[in-house]
C-alpha cells in the first residue's frame, strides 16, 4: 500500500484544489483521507455520504468537586500552565497533565475524557473518503490525524485498494507531522510568492527530517516567473523533483464554487493536474 | 490595544492584512506599532521589512525531566503517570521523547527514589526587529518540533504595546487559540468561496467560545460567490472590508512588498478600520 500526503507549509497554495483533482484520476483505486481537520474542506468538493461515524476523545481534563475540595491550593501552586484559579480550573488552559489530581490531599480532582470531534467514513464518488471533525477550539490535532489515517489504512486494506492520497494541514508542528510520518511521498504545494519560497524551504527540511521522499508543485507558477525559477533552482540544488506546474487560472475558483474537482471542469489548470498525475504515478 | 488576525482556513491574506495595518497606523520615528506574529511554524511577516533591523534574537526554552540513572529503580511509575507518553521505562533505562513532554513536572512528582530533575531544551527561537515605525516581533519552530503553544506564548510575551497585532496561524485548534487569547478583538480574514466559508464558521464559533468581540474582513473579493455575505448578514456579523481580488494585489504580495505602501490609497482605509474596531469595544 502506497501513501502520499500532499502538505504545503504555507497555507491556502491549493492542497484541497489538488487532492480533489487527484483524487478524480485515481478514481476507484484509492482511499482519500482529510487530515486538515481544523479546517477540513475536501468533503465539499468531495461531497461524501457518511456511511459511518465514530466518536473522538481528545486529552482528559480536571475537574474539581468543590464538595470534597478543602481549598488548600496545592493543585493551583503545582499546574505548570496557570489553568487553576479559586479553586476552578479553566478548561481552556487545561493540558490534561493531571499533577493537580496527583498533588491534591483530598481526592477532590478527576480527570474526564470529552468528546472532542469525530471521524467519519464515507463513500464519494471517487471513492471511499475518511474525515474529521474537530470541535472548535479542540486540542490534540495530531491525535485526530492519526485516527484518520489509521481508519484509512483498514479502509484500503479491506477494500483492496493499494493508494491512499492525504489531504495535509498548512504548517510544520503536530499535525503535519502527524500527517507525514511512513508515507511512500510528500508532495509539497508551493505557490512564488516570497512567503511560499520560506515556507517551502521549511516543510522541505521537516521532510528532510523524518526521512521522506518529496516532490514539489508549483502552483500559479505564473504569477512571478522569477520567484518560480528560485523554487526550480532551489529544487534542483536539493534534487527534489517538480512533478507539476499549474497556472494562475480562475477554472480553480470556478470548480471549488461548483463543488467540483477542477479536472472535472477542464482548463489548463486540469490539464496540469494530469500530467502531474502521471508523473507521481511513474514515482511511486 | 491588542487586535488577532486569524482565519480557519490558510491563505487567505492574515499577513497582508496584519502588515498593512501596522505600516498604515505607523509614524516614522515612532516604535508603537507591533506586530506579534505568532505563525511559528511559518513566520512571514517580517519578510515584508525588508529594511528591518534585527535587535533582539533568543532561544525559547520549555521544561523538561532528566532522570539520574543511578538513583532511578525502574519502577516505571514516571511513565505510567505521563499524559503525553514522552517516558519509557526499560528494564534498565529511561527513554525521554522530549518533543513529546508538556513540562507539566508530574514525572518529578511520582518518583519515589526523587530521581527526577529538571532542564530546559530550545524549542524554538524568538526575534526582534524594528523597520520604519514598526516593531516586528516573531518566533520560529524548530523543525521537527510539534508543540507551537510555548513558542506562541513567548512571542506574545515579547510582544507589549499600545498597539499590537497579532498574526495568529490558520486552523482553529490550539496554535489559533493560544494566539488570540487574551487580545482585545478578532479580525477574520475570509475569502469568498465554499473553502473560505466553511472555515470561517468554525472559526466564528471558536471566538463565540472565547468571548472575543470579532468582525469579518473579505479578501478576494469579486472572487467566487455571494454566500459568505449572506451568511454574514444573516448573523449579523460586521464585514469590516473587501480587498478585491486584484492581480496586481498578489503580484505585489509575491515579491513581499506591503500592498498599501505601493497603494497608498489603501492606508486610509486600514487606518479607518483600526478606528472603526476601537468604537466596537470602547
Amino acid at each position: 500500500m502506497k501513501q502520499i500526503a500532499i502538505v504545503s507549509g504555507k497555507g491556502g497554495t491549493g492542497k484541497t484544489s489538488i487532492v480533489a483533482s487527484l483524487a478524480a484520476l485515481a478514481r476507484g483505486r484509492a482511499v482519500y483521507a482529510d487530515c486538515d481537520v481544523d479546517a477540513p474542506d475536501l468533503h465539499l468538493i468531495l461531497q461524501p455520504a457518511v456511511m459511518e461515524r465514530r466518536e473522538f476523545y481528545g486529552i482528559k481534563r480536571a475537574f474539581i468537586d468543590s464538595e470534597k475540595c478543602t481549598q488548600c491550593g496545592s493543585c493551583q501552586d503545582a499546574c505548570r500552565f496557570a489553568a487553576i484559579t479559586d479553586f476552578q480550573v479553566d478548561l481552556a488552559l487545561c493540558e490534561g497533565c493531571g499533577v493537580c489530581k496527583l498533588v491534591c490531599p483530598a481526592e477532590a480532582v478527576e480527570m474526564r475524557e470529552s468528546l472532542a470531534g469525530y471521524a467519519y467514513l464515507s463513500d464519494t464518488r471517487f471513492g471511499p473518503l475518511v474525515h474529521a471533525e474537530l470541535f472548535p477550539g479542540e486540542e490534540a490535532s495530531g491525535k485526530l490525524v492519526a485516527m484518520v489515517r489509521e481508519m484509512a489504512r483498514d479502509l484500503a486494506a479491506s477494500r483492496k485498494l493499494d493508494l491512499i492520497l492525504i489531504d495535509g494541514s498548512p504548517g510544520i508542528g503536530c499535525p503535519v507531522i502527524a500527517s507525514l510520518t511512513g508515507v511512500d511521498l510528500a508532495l509539497v504545494v508551493t505557490e512564488p510568492t516570497l512567503s511560499g519560497e520560506h515556507d517551502l524551504e521549511r516543510i522541505l527540511d521537516v521532510a528532510v527530517h523524518f526521512g521522506i521522499d518529496t516532490a514539489v508543485c508549483i502552483n500559479k507558477y505564473d504569477l512571478n516567473p522569477e520567484a518560480s525559477r528560485r523554487i526550480e533552482a532551489l529544487c534542483q540544488e536539493r534534487a527534489i523533483m517538480v512533478a507539476g506546474r499549474l497556472p494562475f487560472h480562475p477554472s480553480v475558483v470556478k470548480a471549488i464554487v461548483s463543488g467540483k474537482a477542477v479536472v472535472e471542469i477542464g482548463g489548463p489548470v486540469g490539464q496540469a493536474i494530469s500530467e502531474m498525475w502521471s508523473v507521481l504515478e511513474k514515482q511511486l | 490595544m491588542k487586535i488577532s488576525i486569524a482565519s480557519g482556513k490558510g491563505g487567505t491574506g492574515k499577513t497582508l492584512v496584519a502588515t498593512s495595518m501596522a505600516t498604515s497606523l505607523a509614524s516614522p520615528g515612532l516604535s508603537r506599532i507591533k506586530i506579534a506574529d505568532c505563525d511559528v511554524e511559518e513566520p512571514n511577516s517580517y519578510l515584508f521589512f525588508s529594511e528591518r533591523t534585527l535587535l533582539e534574537r533568543k532561544e525559547c526554552h520549555v521544561t523538561v525531566p532528566v532522570i539520574d540513572e543511578a538513583k532511578c529503580t525502574h519502577c516505571g511509575k514516571c511513565a505510567d503517570v505521563c499524559a503525553y507518553h514522552a517516558l519509557a521505562v526499560l528494564p534498565e533505562t529511561v527513554l525521554l521523547f522530549p518533543e513529546l513532554c508538556h513540562g507539566c513536572g508530574a514525572c518529578t512528582i511520582i518518583c519515589p527514589e526523587k530521581a527526577v530533575s529538571e532542564t530546559t531544551r530550545a524549542v524554538g527561537e524568538i526575534f526582534l526587529a524594528r523597520s520604519d515605525g514598526v516593531e516586528i516581533i516573531w518566533g520560529e519552530l524548530a523543525l521537527g518540533e510539534a508543540r507551537t503553544t510555548p513558542l506562541i506564548k513567548a512571542v506574545k510575551d515579547l510582544a507589549k504595546g499600545e498597539m499590537v497585532i497579532v498574526d495568529c496561524p490558520p486552523g482553529t485548534s490550539c496554535s489559533m487559540v493560544e494566539a488570540v487569547r487574551g487580545t482585545d478583538f478578532c479580525l477574520l480574514v475570509t475569502e469568498p468561496t465554499p473553502f473560505g466559508l466553511y472555515d470561517l464558521d468554525i472559526a466564528l464559533k471558536v471566538l463565540e467560545n472565547m468571548q472575543v468581540p470579532r468582525a469579518v474582513l473579505v479578501n478576494k473579493s469579486g472572487m467566487g460567490d455571494r454566500k459568505v455575505y449572506e451568511y454574514l448578514e444573516k448573523r449579523n456579523i460586521p464585514l469590516l472590508m473587501e480587498i478585491p481580488f486584484d492581480r496586481k494585489i498578489a503580484e505585489l504580495y509575491s515579491r513581499g512588498e506591503v500592498f498599501s505602501e505601493k497603494m497608498p490609497e489603501w492606508k486610509a482605509k486600514f487606518a479607518g478600520m483600526v478606528r472603526e474596531i476601537e468604537e466596537m469595544i470602547s
